[in-house]
């Protein structure tokens, strides 16, 4: 199906990707092409077959809620962009 | 030292003649001398690889040796490892130091090998040709002007031009096989949840398995034995008792049946490729080995469904890079909401944000069912082509790669054309199976390889095959720069 410029923002927006407009062309052709290639499967008949979600259709294992690394919040906050000491810190959002 | 096997190694080193040290000086001076051409390495740190190799030979001199103690190996870029820059090929995470080491990183820590440097490889291993990595292509040994193959570019470009004995790599579509085949080398991807992706920085969870890439099969065996094991970090990491890999590579394949795809060696494939295909058949019936037809119907539903798929499963993962919790924030921005907007257009590269609009694409509101659902379904189809195969053969013979090595930028521009690169080697990621891609001749002056795929957790088999094969051929030992 055909993406529209509506679709580019919407997927920007979900994203949270910035597109430039001047971009936003190229990028609309190029889904376009990829969803072309996806659109292929449409035609396969998969009624009664169950989704696979795992290789080996295992399911998730259960362990024992426990604490197992120790407590790595200095080197861990170390890592951002901007943060004190207990707090990764980012543009203020309540006023 | 420049062309010895593992094994090789280990006896130079267990045998004195040369020390740990003495190995990763020369494999650093060979990336001091071939780096700047080949791009393959993003990282190299020399004191703490030599540190590494120091504490290896005090352990050699306390006979506290195994297979691969002492042997500098080279790992892609993808793997955590505490201390050193792990970018996985992205602006995003240029200032990212590792605190912690990856599971692949600590097996070969407690194995005493040495930490060789990070790898070049496509952006969040998203690509076939090492184009989208930040840190610029990498370019392949056997001939400058053209791609390695990706998205462990860099890994399999080390090891080709003789920078390193071996590497690490990982694969979600076809990225250990696919440059494997276009350097020349012998690369393994194991069956999903046998190596751990603990500190694998995650591109598609349900299809990334890491695995080698090495000069032959008796080298990935080796590097196999390090890598296999189980994880309770990682809860797709499966127990499973692990084989003596290098003990069954001598046993006789006489008598065994190889399966051959009808939707493989149809009139789509390359006349050069399927030539040496014939050839790779003929020196196995000469060993013994029966052929028989198999069909796997809907591996031409492959690509469409990986590229629902790992793109969905992308666009949730890369989703942590924010700018708030580590890598890279944007510089100007007036709110939190355009803090991310703008961090991520300015962090992944063009490649990266396409898979993740499509992974949004396919998960959004109205489509999940018609795209992310349906492509699951057709997992199962492809998935149970293989089962149903396998009661009918040992292993799967396959093409590893449309064609040889492609120019630099031929691709670039046509990203549906560069998802074709992967068509023989993304069913078996889908199915979660083990494959090996192994050298098997020359168009062109340019490398080839063959594909052998096997049951789940029958990397024994595929290793032993592989093996026998390199056995009586020696296209696994021809290097850049020899005569072809």
């Amino acid at each position: 199906m055909a993406l529209t410029d509506k679709d580019i923002k919407k997927l920007s927006h979900l994203a949270k990707i910035n597109i430039d407009s001047k971009d936003e062309e190229i990028v609309l052709s190029k889904l376009e092409g990829i969803i072309k290639l996806i659109d292929s499967m449409q035609k396969v008949n998969t009624v009664n077959i169950d989704p696979m979600s795992h290789a080996l259709d295992i399911t998730q294992p259960l362990r024992e809620d426990v604490v197992t690394e120790k407590n790595q919040k200095n080197d861990f906050l170390k890592l951002g962009p901007e943060s004190n000491e207990d707090h990764f810190i980012v543009p203020r959002v309540v006023e | 030292m420049k062309n010895l096997s593992l094994k090789e190694l280990n006896l130079g080193l267990s045998s004195k003649k040369f020390s740990s040290e003495e190995l990763t000086k020369f494999f650093l001076n060979e990336i001091k001398i071939s780096n700047p051409k080949i791009n393959a390495f993003i990282t190299v740190d020399e004191e703490k690889s030599l540190q590494q190799a120091r504490d290896a030979d005090k352990r050699i001199s306390q006979n506290n040796i195994n297979e691969l103690t002492g042997i500098p190996i080279a790992q892609k870029d993808i793997f955590c490892a505490k201390g050193w820059k792990t970018t996985c090929g992205s602006k995003m995470l240029d200032n990212f130091y590792s605190p912690y080491d990856s599971k692949v990183i600590e097996l070969f820590n407690q194995s005493g090998a040495v930490n060789l440097g990070k790898t070049n490889m496509d952006e969040f291993a998203m690509g076939s040709s090492n184009e989208t990595s930040y840190y610029g292509e990498v370019r392949n040994p056997w001939n400058l002007d053209y791609v390695p193959g990706g998205s462990s570019g860099g890994s399999a470009a080390a090891v080709a031009s003789g920078m390193a004995p071996a590497s690490t790599a990982t694969d979600t579509g076809g990225s250990i096989r696919q440059p494997s085949s276009l350097c020349g080398l012998t690369g393994l991807k194991p069956t999903y949840g046998l190596v751990s992706r603990f500190g694998m920085i995650a591109f598609a969870s349900s299809l990334d398995q890491a695995g080698p890439i090495a000069k032959s099969a008796e080298d990935c065996a080796l590097m196999l034995k390090v890598m296999a094991a189980h994880d309770t970090r990682d809860s797709t990491s499966i127990k499973q008792n692990i084989p003596d890999y290098q003990k069954s590579l001598d046993h006789p394949i006489k008598g065994k049946t190889i399966g051959l795809p009808k939707e493989f060696f149809n009139d789509d494939l390359n006349q050069e490729v399927k030539i040496v295909l014939e050839q790779v058949i003929d020196s196995y019936q000469k060993m013994g080995v029966n052929f028989k037809e198999i069909s796997l119907a809907n591996s031409h539903l492959s690509i469409p469904v990986y590229y629902v798929i790992a793109p969905a499963e992308a666009s949730s993962n890369l989703s942590r890079y924010d700018g708030v919790k580590f890598g890279y924030r944007a510089k100007e921005f007036k709110d939190l909401e355009e803090m991310y907007l703008k961090t991520r257009e300015q962090g992944f590269g063009e490649e990266v944000k396409r898979r993740i609009l499509v992974g949004t694409y396919v998960l959004s509101a109205g489509y999940y069912d018609a795209y992310y659902l349906k492509a699951q379904k057709i997992r199962r189809l492809i998935a149970h082509d293989f089962k149903n195969a396998f009661k009918e053969c040992d292993l799967i013979l396959a093409p590893s790669c449309p064609s040889t090595a492609f120019k630099i930028g031929d691709k670039t521009e046509d990203p549906v054309s560069m998802y074709m690169q992967d068509m023989y080697t993304i069913s078996t990621n889908l199915a979660g199976l083990p494959a090996i891609s192994s050298p098997a001749g020359f168009i062109n002056k340019m490398p080839v390889g063959f594909q052998l795929i096997g049951n789940y957790f029958d990397e024994a088999t595929i290793l032993n095959f592989t093996h026998q094969y390199q056995q009586i051929t020696d296209w696994h030992q021809k290097t850049p720069g020899t005569d072809i």
